[in-house]
């Protein structure tokens, strides 16, 4: 890995997610209505956190669930690797709920967009509202972020790697070169 | 990962690996079942050809319903409503439809082999839906999914095979699917519906059913195949039912958890008394849901492979 700056460290991801928390919580005027699904992997971890401050903050705890999206890609037939599934689990009625749609690093806008398809075919929810960790640019969709972390300008032969100690022993955020 | 072949023409030989892959990938598409909308984009613009020489309902549902969830197109071919009436052969019926650009054949014969010789001549991913008495792969694997579910493991698990195992293309894949993943596996049935050899396989027979259930943790019992002439192979329908059939009162003697799979369509009160197919021990309709999802992974594996 050869790494070119580290963006957010261990406190920084911490006060980052303190702040989505209560940026989410704002814009929706509470969290009754709220529902958190987090992508599958490190946005399971991300919105697991962020779904504690919220409780903390608002002394009520919102459902929250895992998507996976492979099944709605739309790389099948360009990628050499095939893609590993994972069940999604969400076992609690989206219709007409707010959906908070967590992930790390919003790039293209490919996986949100399979995310969206996905999600729409669990019901009809209320709104759909996008928060990321890292938003890097680049985008090949119309889609953008209403909640994030932090805005890191990147040039394609770089890459945001984010590592979350639940699964990467670390909580920290990397900019990193990619040999082109 | 990926699968090691892109047919599945039958168990015998296919690596722990690619069963364990199959069976975890139809737990996803297990969840996919549960929704309101079960669908998924997957295979769009895939077309499959569901070519069924022999009649089926579960097979062919199965697999129709399992393409059209994964968003495939699909095409249903049965010889009663085809040219093959009009003398066409076989190869001339494949090459003309795969000349219609196809990339996935689902096949049922009644001749062993035509999965084999499918895939010699043509290009599209090969599934066996059944061929003669030789596999009918998706079967067995659903049968071990549906045990898995049961009972959170297959390892070590004690299976016995009841009944026309002689007539039985669902027996062969059992065995070769459940031996490849460590469970340990024997028949039972009168010897006339025992192939002889099977030993080979390395499975025990039994002739006394109470003896073969005191022994085993499931029993997948089979239909006896009247189609097939399995009434000259025992004396009556009733005395096969005296000995072998699996009642209540068989399996209340045994006092234990055992599991009974049956791979439809049911002989009521021949191979299995309706108390027992409509009751607490059996999976048989889990499994026709299960089929569905097992066919999705089998169907995304080799559909979505490079």
């Amino acid at each position: 890995m050869d790494i070119k700056a580290k963006i957010i460290d261990e406190e920084g991801l911490n006060r980052t997610l303190t702040r989505l928390a209560h940026e989410i919580l704002e814009k929706n005027k509470g969290s009754k209505n709220l529902v958190l699904i987090g992508m599958r992997t490190r946005g399971e971890f991300i919105g697991e956190r962020i779904k504690n401050k919220i409780k903390e903050i608002d002394k009520s705890e919102p459902n929250f669930g895992v998507l996976d999206i492979t099944l709605y890609r739309d790389d099948f037939r360009t990628r050499l690797k095939q893609p590993e599934i994972s069940v999604t689990n969400i076992t609690f009625d989206v219709n007409d709920r707010d959906i908070i749609l967590i992930d790390d690093v919003l790039y293209t806008g490919r996986t949100v967009r399979a995310a969206l398809d996905a999600l729409m075919d669990l019901g009809r929810p209320n709104t759909i509202q996008l928060c990321v960790l890292v938003d890097r640019g680049h985008r090949e969709l119309p889609i953008r972020a209403d909640f994030v972390g932090k805005n890191i300008p990147t040039s394609i032969n770089e890459e945001v790697r984010v590592r979350i100690k639940e699964t990467d022993g670390e909580d920290a955020v990397y900019l990193i070169n990619v040999p082109s | 990962m990926s699968l090691s072949s892109r047919h599945l023409l039958g168990l015998n030989g296919v690596p722990k690996e690619d069963i364990q892959l199959i069976l975890d990938t139809a737990t996803t598409f297990r969840e996919v079942l549960e929704r309101p909308i079960k669908k998924v984009p997957t295979l769009q613009g895939k077309t499959i050809v569901n070519l069924f020489y022999e009649d089926s309902t579960r097979t062919r549902i199965s697999f129709e319903l399992a393409q059209k969830r994964l968003s495939a197109d699909t095409i249903n071919f049965s010889t009663s409503t085809s040219s093959v009436k009009k003398g066409e052969t076989f190869k001339d019926t494949v090459r003309n439809i795969e000349a219609m650009k196809v990339d996935m054949i689902v096949v049922r014969h009644k001749s062993a082999g035509v999965p084999q010789y499918l895939t010699r001549i043509s290009k599209a991913n090969i599934i066996n839906a059944g061929d003669g008495l030789h596999e009918h792969p998706t079967q067995g694997l659903l049968d071990m999914y549906s045990i898995r579910e049961r009972l959170g493991k297959l390892e070590g698990l004690k299976v016995c095979i009841v009944g026309d195992v002689a007539h039985s293309r669902v027996a062969l894949s059992n065995i070769f699917g459940l031996k490849t993943m460590g469970a340990i596996v024997s028949v039972c049935g009168p010897l006339t519906m025992i192939p002889l050899g099977i030993e080979s396989l390395g499975v025990k027979i039994y002739t006394n059913i109470d003896e073969a259930m005191q022994n085993n943790d499931v029993l997948n019992v089979l239909r006896i195949q009247l189609e097939r002439n399995a009434g000259t192979r025992i004396p009556s329908l009733r005395e096969y039912h005296k000995y072998f059939g699996i009642t209540s009162e068989r399996i209340e003697k045994q006092n234990k958890e055992i599991v009974i799979l049956h791979p439809g369509p049911i002989n009521r009160g021949v191979e299995i008394s309706s108390e027992v197919a409509d009751g607490p021990y059996q999976v048989i309709l889990d499994q026709v849901t299960n089929g569905v999802a097992v066919r999705m992974a089998v169907l995304y594996l080799l559909g979505t492979m490079h």
